[in-house]
C-alpha cells in the first residue's frame, strides 16, 4: 500500500513538476542507486557509500542508496554498462575520479567518449602527494628532481597505479615542470594499491612515493613519512598546512585526483537537475566537511555545467602529457 | 600488564547483550555465505556493510558485525569443501584435496568437526598473535621487498608438485596453465593489455571465485549429468555420514599439524603480500613435506584437513595485524573492512592502536568471542550440515548450478562473467576426464600475477640487474628452502614410493 502511495504521489510531483515547468528539487529517486565500478574497498566505493549515507543521514534521500560494485577494465565495464544498457535510467549514479578522466583520455575504455554520460557534480579532491621516508636524505622537492636529473636509474619511485595511470603522470607533470628532458627515463614501480607502495617506501626498496594525501596522511603522522610536495595551487588547511606545495619550490606541478559522479547520457533533465542538487547540498553542509577532513580530502566545489567543463579540461590536459611520454600516439 | 588492562577493556565494550547479538547474527550468517561457493568472506563483508549502516550502528558494533562474518565465513568454507568437493571460497580450495576424500570414505562428521576444531585453534592463536606481536611483526612485514616476495611465491610453487597428484607432469602442466590465464589483463607494469582481445570485462584479470565455481561446482554438475545419463550409478551413491565428534586418537594425532600450521598460516597472513590462501597452502605442502610417510595425504588424511583449515584461519587473523598496525590490507577482505572504518571516520594508520584503542581492543575481544561462538555453532551443527550428503545427486546437483550462477551474477552483476564461468566449467570437465589436478590451476591464477609483478619491480628497481634476487639474506633462506623443497622428494621419493609399492601390493586386494 505505502508501495503504492508513494508511487501516486511520486507521480503527481513529477506531473506537476513539470506542469510548471521547473522545481527540481521535487526529483525523487524510486530506488536511488550508486555504481561503484570497481570491488568494495577502494575510492569509488567509499564515494558511493559515504556519499550514500550522507544523503540519507541528512534527509536529501529517504531510501537508502544501493550500492553496485561493477568491477572490470578499470571502470570500463560499469561505463559500458551505462552507456549500452542503463542509458535512460533516472535512478542512477556513478562514481568517478581522475582515475576514470585518464582512462577516457588514453582511450581505455574501448569505444567510449566523455560526451556519452552527463557529468553531475564533484564532492572534492584528494591532492597529490610526493613523500620520502623520514630518515631520508631528501627534504625538498628539487632534491629530489635533481637526483632524477642526473641520473635517472638511481631513484625509484612507487604509487598505487599503472603504469600510465595518475599516481603515475602525477610525478611525470612535476619532472617535466622541473625540465626533466626525458621524462620517460623517470622510474616508477606499480604497486596494487597506495597502501603497499607506502609500505615499500617504509621498507627502504623504494626512494620515494607518489599518491593521494589522503593514503599518506595516517604515515604522516607517525612520523614514517615526509611529505616534500603536495600539488594543490596553494597550501591547503588545518593540519595540512605544513607540507610545501611543489609551486612554491619553484616546479609549477598541480595534480589533484577529483571524486565525483555522472550518470546516464540520456537522464531526464529533471533528474540530471534533482541530483546536482542534492549533492551540491550535501557538499555545502557541515557534516560533509567533516567528512572531507577526516579523509584528507580538499574542497572541489563544481556542479553541472561547470564540472563538465572541468573533466573536459582535464581529459585534454591527459591527453597532452600521455602523447608526450608516449603512451598514446 | 598495559595489553591485558587494554583487552579487559575490550571485553568490557564488546560484551553487551546487542554486541553479543551482533557477533551471533555475523557468525551465523559468515557461515552460510562462507559455505556457498561464489559468495567469499570479502564478498560477505560487503554485503551486510548496508545492513550496519541502516542499523545506524556506532564504529564498534559495525566491526562486531563485519569481523564475525569475516571469521564465520572463513570457518564455513570448508563445508562444501568437504561435502561436495566445491571449494566455498579461495582459501578452502585445499581442504578439498583430503576433507573430501574423508567423506567419502564415510567418515564426513569426522572431517567437518575436525575442520571445525582446526579452524578454532588456528583463529585462537592468530588473534593472540595479533594482542602480543602486532608491533614487532610490523617489521617482518617491512623486510619484505619485490624480491623477497618473489622468492616466497617461487617457494609455493616448488614446492607445489605432488601437493594433489602422483603424476608430477600433470600438477606442473595445471600450474602452467595457471600461470597463464593470470597474464590475461592489463599489465600493470607497462599499462598495455595482454589477451583482452578488446574486451573491457578482460583488463582487470580473470575473477578467481569465477574461475574456482566454474572449475569446481560446475564441472561437477556436468560429471554428474554425463554419469546419470550413462548408467544408474549417480542415483545409488549413498554416503556414509560417521560419528560427528573426532576420536580423541585423531585429535592427538593432528595436534602438532595445528600447531605448525597456526604459526605458519599466521605469517602468511601477516604479509600484505601473501594471504590466507598462500597460508592454507603452504601449512598444507609443508605438513605434506613433513609427516606424509605413507603417502596417505590426498586419500582422506585427517591431518590434511586439519592443516589447511588451521592454516587459513590463522591468516585471516594475521591479515588484521597489517590492516590494524599500518592501515594496509593483508587481504581482499581486509580492504573492505578498512574501507569501512574510513567511512565510520577512522584514519587507519600506524596511529590506530594509540588513537582509537577503543575500536581496536574492542574489535581484538570481538574476535575471541566469535571464534568461541563458531566453535559452539559448528560442531553441534555438524550433524544438520551432513543431512546435504543425504540430499540424492539429482537434487542437489541443480542446485549447486542455481547457486553457482546466482552467486556469480550477485557479485559482478554481469553476465560476461557466467560466459566465462560455463568455459571454465567446461575446462574443468575436460581436465578431469585427463586426471588432471584442479588446484594448481587455481594457485596459478591466484598467486601468478603477483609473483611476475615483484619479480619485475624487484628487476627494475636495480636496473635490470638480476643478482638482486638474492641480494638480502631472508631471500637467500627463503631461496634455500625452496630448492631443498623441491630437490629433497626427487630424491627421498623414489625411497618412499619404492615401499609404498610392496605394501601396495599387500593392501591392493582389499581396498577395490
Amino acid at each position: 500500500m505505502t508501495f503504492k502511495a508513494t508511487r501516486i504521489a511520486l507521480a503527481a510531483a513529477l506531473i506537476g513538476a513539470s506542469a510548471m515547468g521547473a522545481s527540481a528539487q521535487e526529483f525523487t529517486p524510486e530506488a536511488p542507486e550508486c555504481i561503484a565500478p570497481a570491488n568494495p574497498g577502494g575510492g569509488w566505493d567509499f564515494t558511493c557509500r559515504q556519499v550514500g549515507k550522507s544523503l540519507q543521514d541528512q534527509g536529501l534521500l529517504s531510501k537508502t542508496m544501493q550500492v553496485v560494485n561493477l568491477a572490470g577494465g578499470g571502470g570500463g565495464v560499469a561505463y559500458a554498462e551505462v552507456v549500452n544498457k542503463r542509458n535512460d535510467s533516472d535512478d542512477l549514479i556513478v562514481a568517478a575520479s581522475s582515475a576514470t578522466a585518464t582512462r577516457l583520455a588514453q582511450g581505455a575504455y574501448p569505444g567510449n567518449t566523455m560526451d556519452q554520460v552527463r557529468w553531475l557534480a564533484s564532492v572534492g579532491a584528494d591532492y597529490g602527494v610526493i613523500a620520502v621516508a623520514a630518515d631520508s636524505k631528501i627534504s625538498t622537492l628539487p632534491d629530489l628532481l635533481d637526483m632524477i636529473k642526473n641520473d635517472p636509474t638511481s631513484v625509484s619511485v612507487a604509487g598505487g597505479s599503472a603504469v600510465g595511470g595518475w599516481d603515475h603522470l602525477k610525478v611525470l607533470i612535476a619532472a617535466n615542470a622541473y625540465g626533466v628532458e626525458d621524462v620517460r627515463k623517470v622510474k616508477y614501480i606499480a604497486f596494487d594499491g597506495g597502501g603497499e607502495a607506502v609500505t615499500q617506501l617504509l621498507a627502504g626498496s623504494v626512494q620515494a612515493f607518489t599518491g593521494d594525501l589522503s593514503e599518506a596522511k595516517g604515515f604522516v603522522d607517525s612520523g614514517d613519512i615526509k611529505v616534500i610536495a603536495v600539488l594543490s595551487p596553494e597550501r591547503l588547511d588545518g593540519e595540512f598546512a605544513d607540507f610545501p606545495t611543489a609551486k612554491e619550490q619553484g616546479v609549477d606541478a598541480i595534480g589533484a585526483n577529483w571524486r565525483g559522479f555522472y550518470g546516464p547520457g540520456n537522464m531526464s533533465d529533471e533528474a540530471y537537475d534533482g541530483w546536482v542538487k542534492k549533492i551540491s547540498d550535501l557538499y555545502a553542509s557541515d557534516e560533509w566537511k567533516e567528512v572531507m577532513a577526516t579523509n584528507g580530502l580538499a574542497p572541489l566545489d563544481l556542479q553541472g555545467a561547470e564540472f563538465e567543463q572541468f573533466v573536459s579540461d582535464s581529459i585534454t590536459q591527459i591527453q597532452t602529457i600521455s602523447r608526450e611520454i608516449g603512451i598514446i600516439k | 600488564m598495559d595489553t591485558f588492562a587494554s583487552l579487559g577493556d575490550g571485553f568490557a565494550i564488546a560484551l553487551t547483550w546487542q554486541n553479543l547479538g551482533l557477533a551471533l547474527l555475523g557468525c551465523f550468517l559468515g557461515t552460510i555465505m562462507g559455505a556457498l561457493p561464489g559468495l567469499g568472506p570479502s564478498n560477505g563483508v560487503a554485503i551486510l556493510i548496508p545492513l550496519a549502516f541502516t542499523m545506524g550502528l556506532g564504529a564498534t558494533p559495525s566491526l562486531i558485525l563485519l569481523t564475525s562474518v569475516y571469521y564465520g565465513a572463513m570457518y564455513g568454507g570448508r563445508i562444501s569443501s568437504i561435502l561436495l568437493n566445491i571449494p566455498g571460497d579461495e582459501p578452502a580450495m585445499m581442504t578439498c584435496l583430503d576433507g573430501h576424500p574423508m567423506a567419502r570414505k564415510g567418515l564426513a562428521g569426522e572431517a567437518l568437526s575436525l575442520s571445525g576444531i582446526a579452524s578454532f585453534v588456528g583463529a585462537f592463536f592468530a588473534t593472540w598473535g595479533l594482542i602480543l606481536l602486532a608491533p614487532q611483526l610490523v617489521k617482518i612485514a617491512l623486510l619484505f621487498g619485490p624480491a623477497e616476495y618473489f622468492a616466497l611465491f617461487a617457494l609455493a610453487f616448488m614446492t607445489l608438485g605432488g601437493v594433489s597428484s602422483t603424476n608430477q607432469a600433470k600438477s606442473a602442466f595445471a600450474a602452467a596453465l595457471g600461470l597463464g590465464l593470470a597474464m590475461i589483463g592489463v599489465d600493470t607494469q607497462t599499462g598495455v593489455p595482454r589477451f583482452t582481445f578488446g574486451e573491457v570485462h578482460l583488463y582487470d584479470g580473470l575473477d578467481f571465485l569465477v574461475a574456482i565455481v566454474g572449475l569446481f561446482a560446475l564441472s561437477e554438475v556436468f560429471i554428474f549429468l554425463e554419469e546419470r545419463h550413462g548408467s544408474a550409478d549417480a542415483e545409488g551413491r549413498q554416503l556414509k555420514v560417521g560419528r560427528l565428534t573426532p576420536p580423541m586418537s585423531m585429535l592427538k594425532q593432528t595436534t602438532p599439524t595445528m600447531l605448525r600450521s597456526s604459526a605458519l598460516g599466521f605469517l602468511a597472513g601477516v604479509l600484505p603480500g601473501a594471504g590466507a590462501s598462500l597460508g592454507s597452502f603452504i601449512s598444507y605442502s609443508v605438513e605434506k613435506r613433513l609427516v606424509d610417510r605413507e603417502g596417505t595425504f590426498g586419500k582422506g588424511d585427517p591431518r590434511g584437513v586439519a592443516a589447511p583449515e588451521a592454516g587459513n584461519n590463522a591468516a585471516a587473523g594475521g591479515a588484521l595485524v597489517p590492516m590494524l598496525a599500518l592501515g594496509v590490507p593483508g587481504s581482499g577482505t581486509t580492504a573492505v573492512l578498512l574501507a569501512v572504518l574510513l567511512s565510520l571516520n577512522i584514519t587507519p594508520g600506524p596511529l590506530l592502536f594509540t588513537q582509537n584503542p577503543d575500536v581496536v581492543w574492542g574489535l581484538i575481544a570481538a574476535l575471541f568471542i566469535a571464534n568461541f561462538m563458531l566453535l559452539a555453532l559448528n560442531i553441534p551443527m555438524v550433524g544438520l550440515f551432513t543431512k546435504v550428503l543425504m540430499v540424492p545427486p539429482r537434487v542437489l546437483m541443480p542446485i549447486v548450478a542455481m547457486v553457482s550462477f546466482v552467486g556469480i551474477y550477485g557479485i559482478s552483476g554481469s553476465s560476461f562473467d557466467l560466459m566465462v564461468m560455463i568455459g571454465f566449467g567446461i575446462l574443468g570437465w575436460v581436465l578431469r576426464k585427463f586426471d588432471v589436478p584442479l588446484v594448481p590451476i587455481i594457485l596459478g591464477t591466484l598467486l601468478g600475477n603477483s609473483m611476475e609483478n615483484n619479480l619485475r619491480r624487484a628487476i627494475t628497481i636495480d636496473n635490470g640487474d638480476w643478482f638482486t634476487l638474492i641480494d638480502s639474506p631472508l631471500s637467500i633462506v627463503l631461496w634455500a628452502i625452496a630448492i631443498i623443497g623441491f630437490i629433497l622428494p626427487l630424491i627421498v621419493g623414489r625411497k618412499v614410493k619404492a615401499r609404498m609399492h610392496e605394501r601396495g601390493d599387500e593392501e591392493g586386494s582389499l581396498t577395490d
